[in-house]
């Protein structure tokens, strides 16, 4: 039995993901897959990705995983990180194309005339670096992580979630934008749990154990 | 609060040893990747980034082995640079365990590499390095772009060719002044500024960190978003925590 499934659709470096999975959890069995049954069977899974949303979409399509990534999100502990996370929602800006539909919202570009902080200086864009992910609502998830701490981010594009219940935190750059989403079993997040050292492998470890309940 | 700025120690390696050179030549032994990359991992780095200095192409396995080795206990970002040629170069460091690939020379020769890689793997893990001397300074300075290490002349201008980057699809600049490395004599100051706010991507300053203000200049003067360090930190002079707290006392936003 495989207890978590990373789901591998060819989109980005999958191997520090589960290298960081086996590190906190070091007696749990973690498997990189695309395959539907593997996902099926599995009692937890990592939704994970880095890339273009047009591509994305199309890979899930083609490996046949657009299915079993919907069905694992409505039962299972599932934790979404990065494209994986923007792949949830109905529509993206980035090529104009639909997403998974697991959650309603969009995912736009941050816009070039805002990119400026409090003090008139540009913000480059992708937004990469460490930054502070304020907490919004209690979640297992974020046992021992204090709020505010900073975590890996590396992206251009950002969620704008369709209702307020979802966001689970919040991050300025250089207006606040969502940074975590959560819903029942489901749990995502904009940054890289597992390239943002020890808050990150905290996350980890607290989705390893979780129930997938609220 | 925001985004920090990050502070990146750069390992140079060749035959699977650390080491650091002066303006490109004269090499010193500085220890083991993994055990630095350890090190500066428990100090707070915010990145590492790893430059392939080998000159022969039979010893490139030994850098995948060395990010492998890396990738499977330190958690934060890894950059590797240093022969990347083609596609499959990107593909096989990546999956080694690298967050992004860095290309240097490859990119002047063949532009629609960068183009190729970001494509497939995403802008956010194609760094271009640019290596740049001072050409001129009259009427107004001018920096020119140099490969194979500082050796050969491209005639191409340092900031037009940034610009031309960040077009191709590139994430991020890796800035290096031909000039201050390995001098300790600081950053190119200027040279980062004028490529900072010319490009809408990041851009990492290097070359010529020989004390703590240097990487504040980096950030306040330069205006860059990161700033990149080697001797400073593997011949204990100073610890990365330092560095930061020496930055945050200046205003800085850093992550501690």
């Amino acid at each position: 039995m495989i207890d978590i499934a990373v789901v591998d659709y060819g989109m980005g470096n999958l191997r520090s993901v589960s290298k960081a999975l086996e590190h906190v959890a070091p007696s749990v069995s973690v498997s990189v897959t695309s395959d539907p049954d593997v996902i099926a069977k599995a009692g937890r899974i990592v939704f994970p990705g880095v890339g273009a949303m047009p591509d994305c979409i199309h890979e899930l399509e083609a490996r046949g995983l657009r299915e079993a990534v919907i069905e694992a999100s409505k039962t299972k502990p599932f934790l979404g990180i990065c494209l994986g996370m923007q792949a949830l929602f109905e529509f993206s800006e980035e090529g104009n194309v639909a997403g998974l539909g697991i959650m309603p919202g969009k995912v736009l570009r941050f816009p070039n005339e805002l990119m400026v902080d409090e003090k008139g200086e540009k913000l480059k864009v992708p937004h990469i670096g460490w930054n502070e992910v304020h907490q919004v609502q209690q979640h297992p998830l974020w046992t021992g992580i204090p709020e505010g701490s900073r975590f890996y981010f590396v992206h251009s594009y950002y969620v704008e979630a369709g209702t307020p219940d979802l966001v689970a935190a919040f991050t300025v750059y250089p207006f606040p934008f969502t940074s975590a989403v959560a819903r029942d079993n489901v749990f995502a997040v904009q940054f890289h749990p597992e390239k943002s050292q020890a808050a990150g492998l905290t996350l980890l470890g607290n989705f390893v154990i979780w129930d997938g309940k609220v | 609060m925001g985004l920090a700025k990050r502070l990146i120690p750069c390992l140079d390696v060749t035959s699977g040893r650390v080491v650091k050179g002066v303006n490109f030549v004269g090499l010193r032994d500085a220890g083991d990747p993994v055990e630095i990359a350890r090190r500066y991992d428990e100090q707070g780095a915010d990145e590492l980034t790893f430059l392939d200095i080998t000159a022969s192409s039979d010893e490139r396995d030994i850098i995948l082995h060395i990010i492998e080795e890396v990738a499977s206990e330190v958690f934060i970002p890894l950059t590797v640079g240093g022969g990347v040629r083609k596609v499959d170069d990107v593909r096989r460091l990546l999956s080694a365990g690298a967050d992004k690939v860095s290309i240097n020379t490859a990119a002047v020769q063949n532009p629609q590499l960068v183009a190729d890689a970001a494509a497939k793997f995403g802008t956010q893990c194609i760094v271009v390095a640019i290596d740049a001397k001072q050409v001129s300074t009259d009427p107004e300075p001018r920096w020119e772009v140099f490969t194979h290490g500082g050796r050969n002349a491209t005639g191409m201008e340092a900031v037009e060719w940034a610009l031309k980057l960040e077009a191709l699809g590139a994430g991020e600049i890796l800035l290096t002044s031909m000039d201050r490395d390995g001098t300790k004599n600081g950053f190119d100051l200027p040279l980062v500024r004028a490529i900072s706010d010319a490009v809408g991507i990041p851009v990492i300053a290097s070359g010529g960190v020989g004390n703590l203000d240097h990487l504040v200049q980096g950030v306040i003067k330069g205006h860059a978003d990161a700033v990149l360090a080697a001797s400073i930190f593997h011949f204990g002079e100073y610890t990365v925590h330092q560095a930061k707290e020496h930055m945050r006392r200046f205003g800085i936003e850093v992550r501690l």
